[in-house]
């Protein structure tokens, strides 16, 4: 299995241990990245929200850029890229404006670009092409009697929920069961974590990721797995603030790649699991290895 | 130009006054703003003027009106006219109005041809010069297509006086009450094992409170009881052939492995059952309670008789079983293993379908945590929770078996919502009210409506709404965005928390309950579209059936002799449900009363000396019209039994075959007319 990899700026920064993780776990999986050659910033939320016609050229570029890969799929782990190459894709299609623009900016570059390209997130590409029993069988440490909430953020799913469900995803969860561990129902799924607004009026955007950090203490889960790189930092970085605040809220949240490359038995210490600011508690008691783990009961019954 | 055929009913021969010049009458109506605003009436009328044969041509305001009839008349025999076109509306509409005009003129009704320029050409236009233009080139067509008319005269057939009503709910129940009191045979066929419908569900009614049981029940043995009703549940029709007055209906009833006229319904049997717990899921109740494999719907059930599901029986499914449930029947022999499948023929001249709605899906709206949360329940689950006959007793209880404390009702779930469906279902406001009121009544629980709007404007309706404030049920204004289980204060945990935007007060609340009752919308029937196929029906976008006129004709259909009744229609309540059934069954009165059905003139029929013999005609009648006399050689068409399809028409390679109101020169000339 091949795909061209957008790393995007977040796993190259703040986000390092996603792909810290992210990278070993493909590969252990047997899929093959290749990182598309002279990336660019994708314009994340800021720059569609200033200027969305010129947003959608610069993002296009990186989408230009992949079509001249062997791999047309595109697996983009960051969820403010996968959002924004998604809706660029979306524009160009829809509105012949945004069309002429972007080709008249690309050609410029010499860079044809016809949106072939299918922007895949790995979540996607786990579930569907390398499939639950895959990862299965690859799982050496069951990570059995560990309690994660799974949180996916918002932009994943909305608006447009490509391969998972818009109000309630679980991709994530089924591949987490995969690995043993116990997936807590977590309505707060796709709720907001606040967003950039931890930053800029932290009264209401601590607030959100508050929220999220208290009901999955309140539910009993020893850590919050996600996916995106600004979800994972607002909810590791302020608990001092939030403390002061609100109350307490300790609890550790990590990218489900980093539980997945602990099950499969990698180095911890390769993951990054280190970078995080409220440390991952010790895991429970390794368990006699097993590689026919049950799914949970407790959202067992959910369906894709 | 065709000639007379002989075939003896007259139809084709010219009329005798006809021989002279054709003398042409138009008439162009402005149908008010209709047509007159976007058509310029008097210039097309100054234009026909002027074509060949035309010797009056005039605009009117309204044509249809009693002085534009007379118009036409007085026209006829001062002005010598031999033919009449006016150029209106759509000939559904007014073609009768104008042949009848014609005919109390002096002259053979169908020396006449109607020009739609209002559907086909004011109402879709708005260009006035192009306008004109069109309609100038209709109105040509129409002129020298009249020229070629024959005098031809209606046929009349009679009516088979037998009523078909599909459906054994409220409407239908009503309907098939009506025919029958009125004397008319009337087969009653129901999909389910008992007649009864949603109805039969509910506890009360709004918005009087009065038990529902107590007024259908009586209805629903009546039906049984009526000399004049064939009952047949568990049955459903596999195929309808014919027209108007003379429908050919088959019913395929399924084996319900019991015979129903030797069950008495002692329920002996369902104690026997080799099944010791009754442990599949009931659908009366809807699910909340399990029943056996041999059962009985419900106890008011009618036809009072059990049912064995072919799904859940041991002996059914693999043969091998004690049959207990035979022995139970003992001398009885009630229980019949060997039953299959049954098709039955009837002949009815009208039916009504009166088939119902089915529920919106709750789970097609997943920010409600229906089936996620289990104290979140549907309206009809509580109907079935709150009925004294129900799966409780009547007792409104958690599924943890506790008193609801608190309560909260969410109004429009599925309804108007451009992601599910957009129309107002009607009920859910009244019957939401009403099932508050109860839930009050039966557990003194803090009981708050979410809502977008009331709406009450039934007979009594407002006045139950004000009881409800009364009674001190809370009401917020605001379509609820979520219901979860995650808690923010410490009177939130372990409840169901209700998030909102409260539009009057301005903010976002949360409100923590204990028990969730979502008011779900109605929907078409799953299989609305193979009905409307079947029965040759239009039907909304949306899926429910098409009246023919929303306002004029609301129980009729396009179809002549099939007419629609309660929600297969549209979202209705009871009143509602049973003032259309009433009028449905009216409408098949006045057919069936008049004896007959007048038939149009549309007949084939062949032109001796070009027909070859080469019989190719006589299989492809759908009708058994066409039969072949070897003494000359020809084929021949039967009139009473030609439908005036137009099937041999197209297919006569010799071109032997005419079809009156469309010979080919007809047709022709229309052609050139509008072309020229």
């Amino acid at each position: 299995m091949k795909y061209s990899y957008f790393p995007g700026c977040s796993l190259k920064g703040l986000g390092r241990a996603y792909e810290e993780s992210l990278l070993p776990v493909m590969k252990h999986l047997g899929v093959e990245l290749r990182e598309l050659q002279d990336w660019n910033c994708c314009g994340a939320t800021a720059y569609m929200s200033v200027d969305e016609e010129e947003a959608c050229v610069l993002a296009a570029r990186n989408l230009a850029r992949a079509e001249n890969h062997e791999c047309l799929d595109l697996l983009t782990p960051c969820s403010a890229c996968y959002l924004v190459l998604n809706k660029t894709q979306r524009n160009f299609r829809e509105f012949p404006s945004v069309r002429a623009s972007v080709e008249r900016a690309l050609a410029t570059a010499k860079l044809p670009y016809q949106n072939r390209v299918k922007v895949r997130h790995p979540l996607d590409v786990l579930f569907h092409d390398v499939g639950i029993e895959a990862i299965r069988q690859k799982v050496v440490r069951p990570l059995r009697g560990l309690k994660v909430a799974p949180y996916y953020g918002c932009q994943l799913v909305r608006p447009y929920s490509t391969f998972d469900e818009a109000w309630n995803p679980v991709t994530m969860d089924r591949i987490l069961e995969a690995l043993g561990v116990e997936v807590l129902p977590y309505p707060l799924k796709t709720k907001c974590c606040g967003g950039s607004l931890t930053g800029t009026v932290p009264q209401v955007g601590l607030r959100l990721s508050y929220i999220l950090l208290k009901e999955a203490v309140r539910r009993g889960a020893d850590v919050i797995a996600t996916i995106c790189p600004l979800c994972q930092f607002n909810l590791d970085a302020y608990h001092s603030q939030i403390e002061k605040m609100w109350g307490p809220a300790r609890i550790a949240t990590v990218y489900f790649t980093q539980l997945m490359g602990l099950a499969f038995g990698l180095d911890p210490r390769t993951l990054g699991l280190r970078r995080n600011f409220v440390p991952m508690k010790p895991l429970p008691e390794a368990a006699a290895p097993s590689r026919a783990e049950k799914p949970n009961p407790a959202t067992a019954g959910q369906t894709l | 130009m065709s000639a007379s055929n002989g075939n003896g009913n007259g139809n084709g021969n010219r009329n005798g006054s006809q021989t002279g010049a054709i003398r042409i009458g138009f008439y162009v109506c402005h149908c008010g703003h209709n047509i007159g605003a976007v058509v310029d009436c008097a210039a097309v009328a100054h234009y026909v003027g002027t074509l060949p044969g035309v010797v009056l041509s005039r605009d009117y305001k309204y044509m249809c009106s009693d002085p534009g009839q007379e118009l036409i008349q007085s026209d006829i025999r001062e002005h010598r006219l031999n033919r009449v076109v006016v150029a209106s509306c759509s000939p559904l509409l007014h073609e009768h109005t104008f042949r009848t005009a014609v005919e109390r003129g002096g002259l053979n009704p169908f020396y006449f041809q109607m020009v739609n320029i209002r559907e086909h050409n004011s109402w879709v236009h708005n260009d006035r010069e192009l306008a004109t233009v069109k309609a100038k080139a209709q109105a040509r067509a129409a002129v020298e297509r009249v020229r070629y008319h024959d005098s031809l005269r209606t046929t009349r057939v009679p009516i088979q006086p037998d009523v078909l009503v599909v459906g054994g709910g409220i409407s239908g129940i009503h309907a098939a009450l009506t025919l029958g009191n009125a004397g008319k045979k009337v087969f009653l066929v129901e999909r389910e094992p008992s007649i009864g419908g949603h109805m039969a569900q509910f506890d009360k009614t709004f918005p009087t409170l009065d038990c529902a049981a107590c007024i259908l029940t009586p209805k629903m043995s009546a039906v049984r009881a009526h000399e004049n009703i064939t009952l047949w549940t568990y049955s459903e029709v596999a195929k309808v052939e014919g027209y108007v007055g003379n429908y050919t209906v088959t019913i395929r009833r399924r084996p319900r492995y019991v015979i129903e006229d030797l069950c008495v319904g002692c329920l002996e049997c369902v104690g026997k059952c080799i099944y010791k717990e009754a442990k599949f899921p009931d659908d009366f109740n809807v699910g909340l309670s399990r029943r056996k494999p041999i059962y009985i719907p419900f106890p008011q059930a009618v036809p009072q008789v059990v049912l064995i599901d072919p799904e859940r029986c041991l002996q059914v499914k693999t043969g091998k079983c004690k049959k207990t449930c035979l022995e139970a029947c003992a001398d009885r022999k009630a229980i019949d293993f060997s039953q299959q499948e049954e098709l039955v023929q009837i002949k009815v001249g009208t039916i009504i379908l009166a088939t119902g709605f089915k529920l919106f899906d709750a789970k097609r709206i997943p920010q409600y945590g229906y089936g996620l949360y289990p104290n979140v329940v549907t309206s009809l689950e509580l109907e079935r929770l709150v009925t004294s006959s129900g799966p409780t007793s009547g007792e409104i209880i958690l599924r943890d078996g506790s008193k609801p404390r608190t309560a909260g009702f969410i109004l429009c779930v599925g309804s108007r919502d451009t992601r599910t469906n957009r129309w107002c279902s009607r009920t859910c406001c009244m019957h939401s009210m009403k099932l508050a009121q109860l839930f009050k009544e039966h557990t003194q629980a803090d009981v708050t409506i979410f809502y977008m709007d009331i709406r009450a404007p039934g007979k009594g309706c407002e006045e139950f709404y004000d009881k409800s404030l009364r009674e001190g049920i809370r009401f917020v204004r605001g379509r609820v965005a979520e219901v979860t289980d995650w808690a923010l204060a410490p009177e939130e945990e372990g409840k169901l928390v209700i998030r909102v935007e409260d539009t009057l007060a301005g903010f976002v609340r949360r409100i923590p309950v204990d028990m969730i009752v979502l008011a779900v919308g109605m929907e078409p029937q799953a299989d609305s579209q193979a009905m409307r196929r079947l029965f040759n029906l239009s039907c909304s976008t949306e899926g429910w059936f098409l009246e023919k006129h929303p306002k004029l004709a609301p129980v009729s259909t396009f179809t002549d002799g099939i007419f629609i009744a309660g929600c297969c229609q549209g979202p209705k309540d009871i009143p509602d449900s049973i003032a259309q059934a009433g009028a449905a069954a009216a409408e098949c009165l006045a057919l069936i009363d008049r004896g007959y059905i007048e038939q149009e003139p549309n007949t084939a029929h062949i032109h001796e000396e070009n027909c070859s013999g080469c019989k190719s005609c006589l299989p492809l009648c759908p009708y058994t019209a066409i039969s072949f006399d070897e003494t000359v050689g020809r084929a021949r068409i039967n009139e009473a039994l030609c439908k005036g399809c137009g099937t041999c028409v197209a297919s006569c390679p010799s071109g032997a075959i005419g079809q009156h109101l469309f010979e080919d020169e007809q047709i022709f000339k229309e052609i050139e007319g509008i072309l020229a």
